[in-house]
Order: C-alpha cells, then sequence, then structure tokens
C-alpha cells in the first residue's frame, strides 16, 4: 500500500468562509489511517473553520476526499459515511440525562447496535455508565467533554474530528481524556485533532498542522519537533 | 401516557408518582366545574381549551424545539377564516371545512418556514411577528371574502355528519375531549424519536448539526406541526363563537398564548393546558375586585412566574425541574 493509499480523508483547496468574510484560505491537508493528526494554531487561526469546512457546516469550495471519494457537501451526509465532529463547547443535551444524550449518538441507527456501542462508549468512559440517568448539564465540564466524545462514538465513526477537547476543563481531566484518545488512536480511529494546548497534542499526534491566519504555516512530524520554540514562531 | 426514559423513575429525584399527575386532575376539575355549572363558567372553559390546543402546538415549537415565533397567530387566522367563509359561503360541512383549514394553515408554514427557519432567536421572533402582522393586514383588506373588520357572522357551531353541537356543556365535553387528545398527542410526539430530535435541537443546535442531524429540516418539522395545532384552534374558535373578525386572532392572541405558556410551564407536556384554563379563568376569580382586577391579575402572574418560574406544572415535578436548574 502506498502512502497515498492509505489516507482516510484529504482536504484539496479546502476554503472556509462565513458570510464575505474568508476565515480559511485553500488549505490540503490529510490524514492517513490509523492516524492521530494535530492542528494548532494561535486563536482566530481558522482551525475550528477547518472542521467546519470539512463537515459543510460553513460555507466552503475546493473538496474533501473521504476513503478516495468525493465526501458530499452535506453535514448529514458526512456524518451518515463516518466522519463525525465533537464540536466546540461540547454541544451536550443539558436538559437531557446523560443515556438520552448516547441515544441521540446514535440517532441514525435507531436501535440497532445500541447496546454494543454503549458498552464500548462506557468502557472508555466509565463515568458516562455511573451517571447515566444524570442530566448532562449537571456534569462537570470535564464528564460533558467525555460524553460530547462518547456520543460521537455511538455514531459509529470511520474519522472523529475533535475541536479542542481541552477548553476550560482541569488539567487531570485532560490528561483522562487525552489517554482515552490515545487507546482510540491504538484502536485504529483516525483523529483529527484541534488543539490549543500544543504540548498535550503533540505527545498523541504522529503529525500537526499548524495553522496562523487562515493558512497552513507548517506541516510537522512530531519527533522532528526537538523544541517548542520551532512552533511559538508560528504564533507570533 | 406513554413515559419517556427521560421521565422514569430512574432518574434521580422524579416527583412522586400521584404528584405528577396534579396536572390531570387540574384539568378534570376545570371541566367538570364547567360541566357542573355550565352558562357563563362553561363559556370560559370551553375558550380556554381551544386556547389549551393553540398553546399546546406553540409549545411544540418554543418549548421542545426552543425556537421563537410571535406568528402563529397568522396559522390560526388561516385555518379559521378557511373554515368560515367554506362553511357560510360555500356550504362546506364543518368538519371538512376545519380539515381544509387546517391543511392551509399547514401549506401556509410551510411557505413561511422555508425561508424564515434560517433566522435564528431575535431575527427569527421578527419575522414570525411580521408573519402575523401580515396576515391580520390581509384579514382586514382582503374584504370581498373576510368581509374586513364587519367579520364573517352565521358560522355553523361544531358538529359532524348532520349532528351539531349546540349546548354548552356538550361544547364543553367536544372541546374537553380535543384539548386532551392534543395535549397526549403533543406527549406523543416528544417521546417519540423525532420529539428527541426536537430536544436536542433545543438543547444544542451545534450539538444536533454534529450528529448529523439536518436542523433545517427538523425546525421546518417542529414548525409544521405546531401550525397544525394552531390551525385546528383556529378553526375551533370561529365555530364556537360563530363569528370571525381580524381582532379575534391579533397581537391579543399571542400575547395571551405566550402568557398561558409560561405560566404553565414551557417545554412540559400538560404545561400548555394547565396555563391555558389559569390564565383564563384568573381574571374571573377576581371580577369581584372591580377596578383592581388587572392589578390583582397582573400581580398573581408576577408571583406566579417568580416562585414557578419553569411554570405551574413545573411544581409537581419539584425535584427533577431542580435538576434542570441545575442543567441551567
Amino acid at each position: 500500500m502506498t502512502p497515498d493509499d492509505a489516507r482516510i480523508l484529504e482536504t484539496v483547496a479546502l476554503t472556509g468562509r462565513y458570510g464575505h468574510v474568508a476565515a480559511l484560505a485553500p488549505t490540503d491537508l490529510h490524514i492517513r489511517k490509523g492516524e492521530l493528526v494535530a492542528v494548532l494554531g494561535p486563536n482566530g487561526a481558522g482551525k475550528s473553520t477547518l472542521l467546519r469546512a470539512i463537515m459543510a457546516q460553513v460555507a466552503t469550495s475546493g473538496d474533501v476526499l473521504f476513503e478516495g471519494e468525493r465526501l458530499p457537501r452535506d453535514p448529514r451526509a458526512a456524518t451518515a459515511r463516518g466522519v463525525v465532529l465533537v464540536p466546540e463547547g461540547r454541544g451536550v443535551f443539558g436538559p437531557m440525562t446523560v443515556r438520552e444524550n448516547l441515544e441521540l449518538g446514535a440517532y441514525r441507527f435507531g436501535k440497532a447496535g445500541f447496546e454494543r456501542r454503549l458498552a464500548r462508549v462506557v468502557e472508555l468512559f466509565p463515568r458516562l455508565g455511573e451517571r447515566a440517568s444524570q442530566l448532562a448539564g449537571s456534569l462537570s465540564g470535564g464528564e460533558q467533554q467525555m460524553l460530547a466524545i462518547g456520543r460521537a462514538l455511538m455514531c459509529d465513526p470511520k474519522v472523529l474530528l475533535l475541536d479542542e477537547p481541552s477548553l476550560g476543563i482541569a488539567p487531570r481531566v485532560t490528561m483522562e481524556i487525552f489517554d482515552t484518545l490515545a487507546v482510540l488512536r491504538d484502536q485504529g480511529l483516525p483523529i483529527l485533532l484541534v488543539e490549543q494546548k500544543a504540548p498535550a497534542a503533540l505527545k498523541l499526534a504522529s503529525r500537526a498542522y499548524v495553522l496562523s491566519l487562515g493558512r497552513v504555516a507548517a506541516c510537522l512530524a512530531t519527533d522532528q519537533i526537538t523544541s517548542y520554540e520551532d512552533l511559538a514562531r508560528y504564533y507570533l | 401516557m406513554k413515559t419517556s426514559p427521560a421521565t422514569t423513575s430512574e432518574r434521580a429525584g422524579a416527583a412522586p408518582g400521584w404528584l405528577r399527575h396534579a396536572p390531570w386532575l387540574i384539568f378534570a376539575l376545570f371541566v367538570g366545574y364547567g360541566f357542573a355549572v355550565g352558562g357563563y363558567a362553561a363559556t370560559v372553559i370551553s375558550f380556554a381549551l381551544v386556547y389549551a390546543v393553540f398553546v399546546t402546538g406553540l409549545n411544540i415549537f418554543m418549548g421542545y424545539a426552543n425556537q421563537v415565533s410571535f406568528g402563529h397567530n397568522c396559522f390560526a387566522a388561516v385555518a379559521g377564516y378557511a373554515s368560515a367563509v367554506l362553511t357560510t359561503a360555500h356550504g362546506w360541512g364543518v368538519a371538512p371545512a376545519m380539515a381544509a383549514g387546517v391543511f392551509l394553515a399547514v401549506a401556509v408554514a410551510l411557505a413561511i418556514g422555508l425561508p424564515t427557519l434560517r433566522l435564528k432567536g431575535h431575527y427569527l421572533a421578527m419575522a414570525t411577528l411580521a408573519c402575523g402582522l401580515i396576515s391580520y393586514e390581509i384579514a382586514v383588506e382582503w374584504k370581498s371574502v373576510t368581509q374586513g373588520y364587519l367579520g364573517i357572522s352565521g358560522i355553523p357551531p361544531l358538529g359532524v355528519a348532520g349532528y351539531e353541537v349546540t349546548s354548552d356543556r356538550a361544547q364543553l365535553t367536544l372541546l374537553a375531549a380535543i384539548a386532551l387528545v392534543a395535549t397526549l398527542i403533543s406527549g406523543r410526539i416528544r417521546d417519540s424519536r423525532m420529539g428527541r430530535a426536537f430536544l436536542a435541537l433545543g438543547a444544542s443546535e451545534n450539538g444536533a448539526m454534529a450528529l448529523g442531524v439536518d436542523v433545517t429540516r427538523l425546525k421546518l418539522l417542529s414548525f409544521v406541526v405546531s401550525a397544525a395545532f394552531s390551525g385546528l384552534a383556529g378553526a375551533l374558535f370561529v365555530h364556537v363563537v360563530g363569528y370571525v373578525s381580524p381582532e379575534v386572532f391579533g397581537l391579543h392572541m399571542v400575547i395571551l398564548a405566550f402568557t398561558m405558556l409560561y405560566v404553565g410551564g414551557v417545554g412540559s407536556i400538560a404545561g400548555p393546558l394547565v396555563g391555558a384554563l389559569l390564565v383564563s379563568l384568573l381574571p374571573e376569580a377576581f371580577r369581584g375586585f372591580k377596578d383592581y382586577q388587572d392589578l390583582a391579575y397582573g400581580a398573581v402572574l408576577i408571583l406566579l412566574l417568580i416562585y414557578a418560574p419553569l411554570g405551574v406544572a413545573s411544581l409537581f415535578a419539584r425535584e427533577r425541574t431542580a435538576s434542570r436548574e441545575k442543567a441551567g
């Protein structure tokens, strides 16, 4: 298998804009099977827009290829194909229980295979099992992030897009979540991780794209990064 | 009624079973009182039940899907006028005329919803308000059909297959049954797959979108379903009163429905029913205050909203409400 064959998700000159405001210049990046790739950059660099553009949640041009085929420019179709986004701010359904949130994760499957998916999520995040009948809005920030990731896993993703999972979460819980991401990576789930906390993200990722002012400023193999000063210049 | 996992006892802190039946007891007491006394009391409660149908529809859009509409009076007007015109000018039976009215209201909701539901929050509220105002102006100006301010009189009473519901008690019984069925349907909707999607949309549009839920389609669906309830209420109204004019479906209807929805409990199944009955009957309870009637009515509404901010229906599910408040 050539490296290109191993690409599961690829953007080709993908742009994103809000109305007339261009937030993401034409961007080419890719993620291979079983790979965790980090997307780093300062605030306003276009990281979240990149994920939303892949999901066709913002106006875009260019293409997204998934398993070698063009990904439909429709969020619902993209999710149905297996490209699943955990949005910034988690987007948990606060007035509903943890279990109901997870049920909604499997919305498009109905009841088929629900218990199997639920068991997998609870194995990864035992706290969600303990809090199954608790309202999601009453969970801590870290638990809500676990729920958001667990809910996305209920969709049986083939690629997981994560937008700032550490945002507003205590460092200890962040490490717990990142440990689970490492497990998912080791199980072969490709992950595109948008993250501001570069050190934590780089420990997990094999490669990192650095975005600055809506453009890819660098693509680095993490084992080539010897000093965070290498990265700092992109943030300035 | 089917009980969703959201309301099962496994959720910590759910209210005792008997207390959760209190809204239905309130409904039975009011209807029973109206039936026993008859006359004016039965008429007031009948109007409250028509409003209950309207507010139940509004609750699907505003309570479940957490959207905003100041324009559902438009759908009541469309169905009400359609049913009035078809029965008085074209000799249709009441039931088919009402059905046609509701169908037309749904069609209008589709036409309005497709462009306006791209908007959010205050912008959506203003757009729907404009729809309500436009429908009022059409009712005033389209004199060849609506008779303008004069309105349409001689609208036949409710009935089916030649049987007319003319007595106040029979009318009350029929409307109580319709309001109850509307509430039960609303409950079934909330517990259904579609209802869960409405709730998800209401809780987090971004979260719903991330799961591949077609948010635009879902908003439109909740809008159209709620418009069907509003249309039914509008059609019921004209046949209960026997007369329709533009004022019937004016801004007053929107304000009253909002009051009923928030007093009863937005998002709850029985809240609209309880809210419609309480808000309709409170002014009557203060009739003895004469000049201070409105003052007392307003004061009680304020107190209700202070001490039961999630609505009267929430008082019967205290601990769950507390959880929801914590949920923020």
